[in-house]
């Protein structure tokens, strides 16, 4: 994978993650010419698109659009699989999860991510030890608090 | 100073704003706040400053000035802390700023850390967005810790290590010993690399369920993608690897559920994995007979992924592919844009002699209704099946007539000369085609590509349609006033472009000798001599040069065109595939070879060639062009007629042709009458003559020079023929 956009109908990024370098610029542009790729897109149409050289698997989930770039030997339809599962670890984390859950609490987004996977590649494939990963890290956050969903900071 | 507000307090206050403006001055007034924070070194709360920073990151502020105190963040001891700094890193930091090099202490530290969390911090960071030279740093302590019992580090040890190799490919070596130890493991996080994947994959297909690891009743579908990925790569050019797998993937092929994605994903890995490793044929058979059924899949996902695989595996298993073909023709309805075009190109793919008429049908009607940016595409690979499939050269005409009346405006450029060419050399067809050409001039003249081949068409053969010649069809009773009509209407309809206009002039020119009346002719021809148009006015001009001095050259300047030899070829190529490449070149297809000719080479740039209705061709050849002559054993003129095609896909223009002969010592030395130039070679063919009126009779010698601009450059040409036959001054 080289990257995943989170964004919202109308256009708000709200996470991202790259696997490649580029530069800010690159991302911004990027970025925006996606968003408006796949908004553009009709409901009918496939999950899947070519966009520059680049394969692009995305899905929506409520008010989300979810947006993976793979390349070409890569398999859409386990990436559908893989933002499938993301949203599942988010939705037992965060209890029935929101879009508002992910803006307010992006942080614990990408923390949740990066124990699921890393470098682009899925690292655990078993929901219940991902979910418990994130619990015990984040336990070890000071001040430690009793539950782990009263903000830090 | 009052501690800096919190995170989720900013979050709120900026989505209270309700203009960009708004927005921007909270912002602003934040980034102040948390500058002078920064600057007063403040420990507690860099964290919370540095999370908002990265909130206002993500809503496309800049936050540079963030970056060193995400540095200080890794390095501070409390794990919150950490935790927030490396996301920053890996937001903020990219391997292009020198600044992220100062964090390999830290992530070497934190490789070491008593807690496994930090250390999982410090090898997500790294296996994510770590640089070269970082990777080279920390190399040896990530293979130290490949050897680690923590099952939790394995796996991230194993993916980081993945990402140092990918970005430094010689250290390769350094990790070979510790992933081979690796396979041995129960854990599922883990498997990377190396044999025994197959009595893994086996095991867990078999086995019974877990699960932890379940998706939709599959065991670890992720995992059986990434063996199956590793069995792929694993047999690509390897014979005895790729017999040792055949059982397995013809196992994972029959086995798996199909009823959800996550089985028809793994099913698509399958086939991937076939197609990519030496597979024996009936595997290869399989594989498509899976990609066949994805077709007839609900889920238009699956229907995509197999148009996508057939299309690359479409040359070398041709008859496997054809199997299926009347459902990759249902695809051409789908509503979606991506499928419909795969299926348009699989479709093109597949088109052979026996299925052409079949096919053609349906690519037409699909035509007929295709969005506009399929149309040209479409349009041209009916053309081309057509060229090469046509079963009788009636069909062929039919079906030209058909895209150019429903497609007509998105023919592309270069199919006008080509369909003129083909035209020309169906010799019996002329009748019905300038007839069907010219019924449908009389229903559209929108359509500029129809209408110049019509054009170009009623100017060569309207003695044929007014004679009513036509041996297809019944022919239509028409009389020359009205051909006339429809072709002075173009001239002034404001559908026409300046090309097509070009080409009714010469149509109208071209008639005058073929039909009888002439005077209608010469009057149009004398009015454009003052149009605006610099091209229409040039050609008036020579045209009516033509009814005045020269008027006794005119039938044979004006006579049919020969057939003309094939120019070459500039339609889409072939899908090149050769076995094991997963790349598609179906991108290729659709682009002509660029035309690399060097500017002044006009070689194969030039094809002269000649009317050979009446009398001996000759001809000369040099080292940069064809020409061939035809002499008209008129007693007093000896008419020499050239026809020119510009083959290259750029136009040429500032055409000139020179001529001189030398002058002797007879009375009346030769004397080159004014070069004549008709279609300009607006990458087509143009027509073009020299009147050489001598009296001397014995062996002519004529030089000649060409030059004309090309893709903004001029080019200079030429040559001298001196083997005029016998007959040409009789």
């Amino acid at each position: 994978m080289q990257f995943m956009l989170l964004f919202s109908r109308q256009g708000k990024l709200r996470l991202q993650k790259w696997y490649v370098p580029l530069s800010d610029k690159e991302k911004k542009k990027i970025t925006r010419e996606l968003v408006q790729t796949v908004l553009a897109r009709k409901p009918k149409m496939c999950s899947f698109l070519e966009w520059r050289d680049l394969k692009v698997v995305y899905k929506r989930y409520a008010s989300l659009y979810f947006c993976c770039a793979i390349e070409h030997q890569d398999n859409e339809l386990i990436t559908l699989e893989i933002i499938h599962r993301y949203v599942e670890l988010l939705d037992k984390y965060f209890g029935s999860v929101c879009e508002l859950d992910i803006i307010f609490n992006f942080e614990k987004a990408y923390f949740i991510l990066d124990e699921f996977l890393l470098g682009g590649e899925p690292q655990e494939t078993s929901k219940k030890t991902v979910l418990k990963a994130i619990e015990q890290a984040d336990l070890l956050q000071e001040p430690r608090h009793e539950y782990f969903n009263v903000p830090v900071y | 100073m009052p501690a800096p507000i919190r995170l989720r307090e900013l979050i709120r206050t900026i989505r209270t704003a309700r203009t960009q403006a708004e927005e921007r001055e909270m912002i602003q007034k934040e980034c102040a706040a948390i500058r002078s924070s920064f600057r007063e070194e403040d420990n507690t709360y860099r964290c919370r400053n540095v999370a908002k920073l990265l909130y206002m990151h993500m809503l496309g502020y800049p936050a540079h000035f963030g970056q060193l105190e995400c540095l200080k963040l890794i390095a501070s001891q409390k794990f919150t802390d950490k935790r927030i700094g490396y996301l920053g890193a890996m937001l903020l930091l990219d391997e292009r700023q020198d600044v992220h090099l100062l964090m390999t202490n830290c992530i070497k530290n934190d490789l070491n850390h008593s807690t496994q969390y930090v250390q999982g911090l410090a090898l997500c960071t790294l296996g994510c967005m770590g640089s070269s030279e970082m990777c080279r740093d920390l190399a040896g302590e990530v293979e130290k810790l490949l050897k680690t019992s923590n099952s939790y580090l394995r796996k991230k040890v194993t993916l980081c290590a993945v990402h140092v190799i990918r970005k430094v490919p010689e250290l390769m070596e350094m990790f070979l010993p510790a992933t081979k130890n690796l396979l041995s493991e129960k854990n599922h996080g883990e498997c990377e690399l190396v044999p025994q994947l197959v009595r893994i994959l086996k095991n867990l297909i078999m086995s019974g369920y877990s699960p932890e690891h379940d998706v939709s009743g599959i065991s670890d579908p992720f995992l059986q993608v990434r063996i199956l990925r590793l069995l792929r790569i694993l047999g690509k050019s390897d014979d005895d690897s790729s017999e040792a797998m055949n059982d397995i993937l013809a196992q994972v092929a029959t086995n798996t559920e199909t009823s959800k994605n996550v089985g028809n994903a793994i099913l698509y890995e399958t086939v991937l994995t076939i197609m990519d490793i030496k597979s024996e044929s009936g595997l290869r058979v399989l594989a498509i007979n899976i990609l066949g059924r994805f077709l007839l899949n609900n889920d238009k996902n699956i229907r995509y992924v197999a148009l996508t695989s057939l299309l690359k595996t479409v040359q070398t298993d041709h008859n496997a592919v054809q199997r299926h073909r009347s459902t990759i023709v249902d695809c051409l309805k789908d509503l979606d844009v991506s499928i419909k075009r795969r299926a348009m190109e699989l479709s093109f793919a597949l088109v052979n002699g026996n299925n052409i008429r079949g096919m053609m049908k349906e690519l037409l009607y699909f035509l007929d209704s295709c969005d506009p940016e399929f149309k040209a595409d479409c349009a041209s690979g009916v053309f081309l099946a057509a060229e090469k499939y046509a079963p009788s050269k009636r069909w062929h005409i039919d079906t030209i007539m058909r895209v150019l009346t429903t497609a007509g405006s998105y023919v592309r450029d270069d199919s006008v000369p080509n369909l003129i060419q083909l035209i020309t050399n169906s010799v019996e067809m002329h009748a019905y085609t300038v007839q069907r050409l010219y019924k449908a001039l009389l229903d559209d003249i929108s359509q500029q590509p129809l209408v110049q081949v019509a054009s170009w068409c009623i100017g060569e053969y309207g003695d044929l349609l007014v004679s009513g010649q036509c041996e297809e069809e019944e022919p239509i009773q028409v009389t020359e006033d009205e051909v006339l009509d429809v072709l002075e209407g173009l001239l002034v309809s404001n559908l026409s472009a300046a090309v097509t206009r070009g080409y009714s002039l010469t149509a109208i020119m071209k008639l005058s000798t073929r039909f009888s009346g002439v005077n209608r002719i010469k009057k149009v021809v004398s009015i454009y001599g003052s149009s605006i148009d610099v091209e229409l006015q040039q050609r008036a001009v020579e045209y009516n040069a033509l009814f005045k001095k020269y008027d006794h050259m005119r039938p044979a300047l004006l006579e049919r065109m020969p057939i003309m030899e094939k120019s070459a070829s500039n339609g889409p190529t072939e899908i090149v595939q050769t076995n094991g490449e997963t790349e598609p070149s179906v991108v290729d297809s659709k682009h002509p070879p660029p035309v690399s000719q060097p500017a002044n080479q006009v070689g194969a740039l030039l094809h002269l060639f000649l009317n050979l209705d009446l009398h001996d061709t000759f001809g000369m050849r040099s080292n940069s062009f064809d020409l061939f002559f035809r002499a008209n054993p008129n007693p007093n003129v000896a008419v020499i007629t050239i026809h020119a095609s510009n083959s290259t896909e750029a136009d040429m223009t500032d055409f000139v042709f020179q001529a001189a002969v030398p002058k002797v010592s007879r009375p009346n030395p030769a004397q080159i009458i004014k070069c004549l130039c008709f279609e300009v070679l607006i990458h087509g063919f143009g027509v073009f003559c020299v009147g050489l009126q001598c009296d001397f009779l014995f062996s002519l010698r004529m030089r000649i020079k060409l030059t004309y601009t090309l893709k903004g450059s001029p080019v200079q040409d030429l040559a001298e023929v001196n083997n005029f036959p016998p007959q040409s001054w009789q």
